[in-house]
């Protein structure tokens, strides 16, 4: 037990090392984070009239966030699958960094619906009185909670096995392995069905909404960590193999066509039935009796999208050269598809045919980047703490190296990326 | 965690960089908390009368509540509305009737859209006034559809109704499978044996997940601090229905079951001045209601999605112009 403590501290202490580029990028982090403290601070006091949402948009872009991030949680599984069911040797090393990013991204999402909250100093009623099997909330808080407890668990197994330098136990960690893709799928399908479950929203109340939201999480969480392997890649001494980014590159690329292909087959239903259906669809698409403020985000995200595809499309993609770039481009447009082209529109018009549209506040908007900063902080750290203990730098026996790993100085005979 | 703060990397041998670390590790960690007490100074604006009570945080659901316990609720209540608005409230947690299922039914041929029982409603019921939470919303419709997209609640007219259009009240249906209560994941909101959808404020997490399933736009949230303005609050409440409610809770139409489980009839009814409004008891055969079910030509608003609503639309047989003279067939016989 001491031991684990003397982890745990050590840990805490490499968090704190770093060159000055670290240092910048943490103490950004850390002031965002504050600022966004500092909103929700505000918003506690003068309650949810700070943000953008009324009767008629009563969920707004702290949900869109949530529901995103669920995705890039649900993409561990897209490293795992490959790993642990079709023997890929590349990724092997490289699947903690997904499921990391899973537990950040899950803290995230519970951060993003507790602010969402009316009351949250009625959390514990959840404990008290659970409306399970019949809420889809309720399960969702299950899955979700489920998940990180899951991923947590993997990882921390496996990296404090790496300070003691011991090899994992299969039998402690491969069953939660497997039990983990069938819940990260589960998180997203569950997700999906907090809003497939509503009859009064036909924009929701479709059975396309959970395998696309699976699509979009396989391309979006993919892409993620193709960006930060290569940030680990440059800025540490842990070298990513480069096929570990194409694997990556070619998961993304289904994803993306498939997600794109789902779209398609939405569109098709609303357009050509053209039913009073369609409302939402017609006012996220084309514009609602003179009220159009989602069209321009929906239409970027179909162009950031169709641009990430084509990138990804080209030859030349096997360089990885365009496919940063296309990453870049598609977690972007996703992001906007599944927030302001997913939870809103369902919004507008209101079952009763009020459009009342809806634009986030300065407030909320800053709530939603200190959550977005303070998890890519959380990332970072475990990302930061990680890397030293798998490369063996940071062991039982060896307190930890005072050298932060300065960038290499060779690059051994594979080429500057970019 | 600026650059000049680093904490040591090794340890040090010498005392002085001891000390020196030490000190600048006290630095440091004085500076991060000062910067997250600034980011919290905000809550300092908080009205410490907006913080729940001890009391009122460990009160139970409304369902578990011993009869002690809920009398002790209705006293904390009571207490409440004397603080905050200086009244002698009469505070009551009426139970539903055995025998009784309560169902409303709305005259489309008579209402005029004068809109009465939306203000008559937000008097009788305690909603904020600034910013005014109604109830009821009342749809402009133009004849020749039944599209609510096509309807306007905002209309703005000074003489209702007008010739080309009908109007449309919509109010919640209390559904007998409600969409919002399958949804609430603390069981804030039930139906009760009477058929009445109730919220329990104090039971309420503010998800809004009820808002978004309710296919009526029936529900309203209190986005900021209700505000009754003095001399206005109506101190016959009780705690399912028109007690005054706080910031970051869910509410909503509940048939006025302050009143009507005590024999009377809803606000909103009492005060239509075409008499397009009927309540009662469907079990009851010689109930308005139930006759006007019986016989009446019946609309139900989205029956297709299969929310049972008990909230029903009729219209006259004859004279079906709306703001034309209406007569009852026994009349002059």
């Amino acid at each position: 037990m001491k031991d684990y403590f003397t982890f745990l501290w050590r840990c805490f202490r490499v968090s704190f090392v770093g060159d000055r580029r670290y240092y910048l990028w943490m103490m950004v982090l850390s002031i965002i984070s504050l600022l966004g403290l500092n909103a929700w601070a505000r918003q506690l006091v003068y309650g949810l009239a700070t943000t953008g949402m009324t009767d008629q948009v009563s969920w707004g872009l702290y949900i869109a966030n949530f529901t995103f991030l669920v995705g890039m949680a649900a993409a561990a599984a897209m490293l795992v699958i490959p790993v642990y069911i079709y023997r890929n040797r590349e990724l092997h090393d490289l699947v903690i960094f997904g499921e990391l990013l899973a537990v950040a991204a899950i803290l995230m999402c519970l951060m993003f619906v507790t602010v969402d909250l009316g009351r949250p100093d009625r959390f514990h009623h959840l404990f008290l009185k659970f409306n399970f099997p019949m809420s889809m909330l309720a399960w969702d808080v299950i899955v979700l909670n489920g998940y990180l407890l899951l991923n947590l668990h993997i990882c921390g197994y496996l990296i404090y096995c790496a300070y003691q330098r011991r090899k994992p136990s299969r039998a402690f960690y491969i069953p939660f392995v497997f039990i983990a893709i069938v819940w990260a799928i589960s998180i997203h399908t569950v997700t999906a069905f907090l809003y497939v479950g509503l009859g009064g929203r036909p924009f929701w109340n479709t059975a396309i909404i959970a395998p696309r939201f699976l699509a979009s999480a396989f391309a979006a969480g993919p892409a993620f960590l193709i960006l930060t392997l290569e940030v680990v890649d440059r800025f540490t001494s842990y070298e990513v193999p480069r096929k570990a980014q194409q694997t990556l590159t070619k998961i993304v690329t289904v994803a993306l066509l498939i997600n794109m292909f789902l779209l398609g087959c939405e569109i098709f239903t609303e357009f050509y039935t053209d039913s009073a259906h369609g409302a939402s669809a017609r006012y996220l698409f084309l514009g609602l009796h003179g009220k159009s403020a989602l069209v321009p985000w929906i239409w970027t995200a179909i162009g950031l999208n169709t641009a990430a595809l084509v990138l990804l499309l080209l030859p030349a993609s096997d360089s990885l050269k365009f496919v940063y770039p296309a990453c870049v481009f598609l977690i972007v447009g996703i992001w906007i598809d599944k927030g302001m082209g997913l939870i809103i529109p369902a919004f507008i018009p209101t079952p009763i045919g009020e459009i009342v549209e809806y634009a986030p506040t300065l407030n909320e908007t800053l709530v939603c980047l200190g959550i977005w900063a303070f998890g890519l902080l959380i990332y970072t750290i475990l990302v930061r703490v990680t890397i030293p203990v798998l490369s063996g730098q940071l062991t039982m026996d060896t307190d930890y190296s005072p050298k932060f790993p300065r960038r290499r100085v060779a690059l051994p005979d594979r080429g500057n990326p970019l | 965690m600026s650059p000049e703060e680093r904490p040591p990397i090794e340890a040090q041998s010498e005392p002085d960089m001891d000390r020196r670390n030490f000190l600048r590790n006290g630095v440091t960690a004085a500076g991060a908390m000062s910067a997250v007490a600034a980011a919290l100074s905000p809550l300092k604006d908080m009205d410490p009368d907006d913080l729940p009570s001890v009391r009122q945080f460990l009160q139970k659901h409304y369902r578990e509540m011993t009869p002690e316990e809920l009398e002790e609720a209705l006293a904390r209540i009571a207490e409440q509305v004397q603080e905050r608005h200086g009244v002698e409230a009469h505070v009551t947690a009426p139970e539903a009737k055995d025998g009784v299922e309560f169902v409303y039914a709305l005259n489309l041929s008579r209402c005029v859209g004068c809109r009465q029982c939306v203000h008559a409603c937000v008097q009788e019921n305690n909603q904020s006034r600034s910013p005014e939470v109604q109830y009821i919303s009342v749809l402009e419709m133009p004849r020749g559809t039944m599209d609510l997209e096509q309807g306007d609640c905002h209309y703005d007219r000074a003489l209702v109704p007008d010739e080309d259009h009908f109007y449309l009240p919509i109010q919640c249906h209390q559904c007998a499978k409600a969409p919002c209560v399958k949804v609430c994941p603390v069981g804030a909101t039930w139906t009760e044996p009477d058929g009445i959808t109730v919220v329990d404020y104090d039971w309420c997490i503010g998800c809004r997940y009820c808002e978004a399933a309710c296919p009526y736009h029936a529900r309203r949230f209190n986005y900021a601090k209700p505000s009754i303005p003095e001399g206005q609050v109506n101190p016959d409440m009780s705690y399912l229905s028109n007690r005054p409610r706080e910031q970051g809770v869910m509410e909503k139409c509940h048939f006025c079951l302050q009143r009507t489980r005590e024999g009377r009839l809803p606000a909103c009814l009492e005060v239509c001045p075409v008499g397009a409004r009927k309540f009662g008891n469907a079990l009851d055969p010689e109930s308005d209601v139930a006759q006007i079910l019986r016989t009446k030509r019946v609309l139900i608003l989205k029956e297709e999605l299969g929310t049972l609503p008990r909230f029903f639309y009729y219209f006259d047989e004859r004279y079906p112009r709306a703001g034309s003279p209406t007569q009852d067939p026994e009349e002059g016989k």
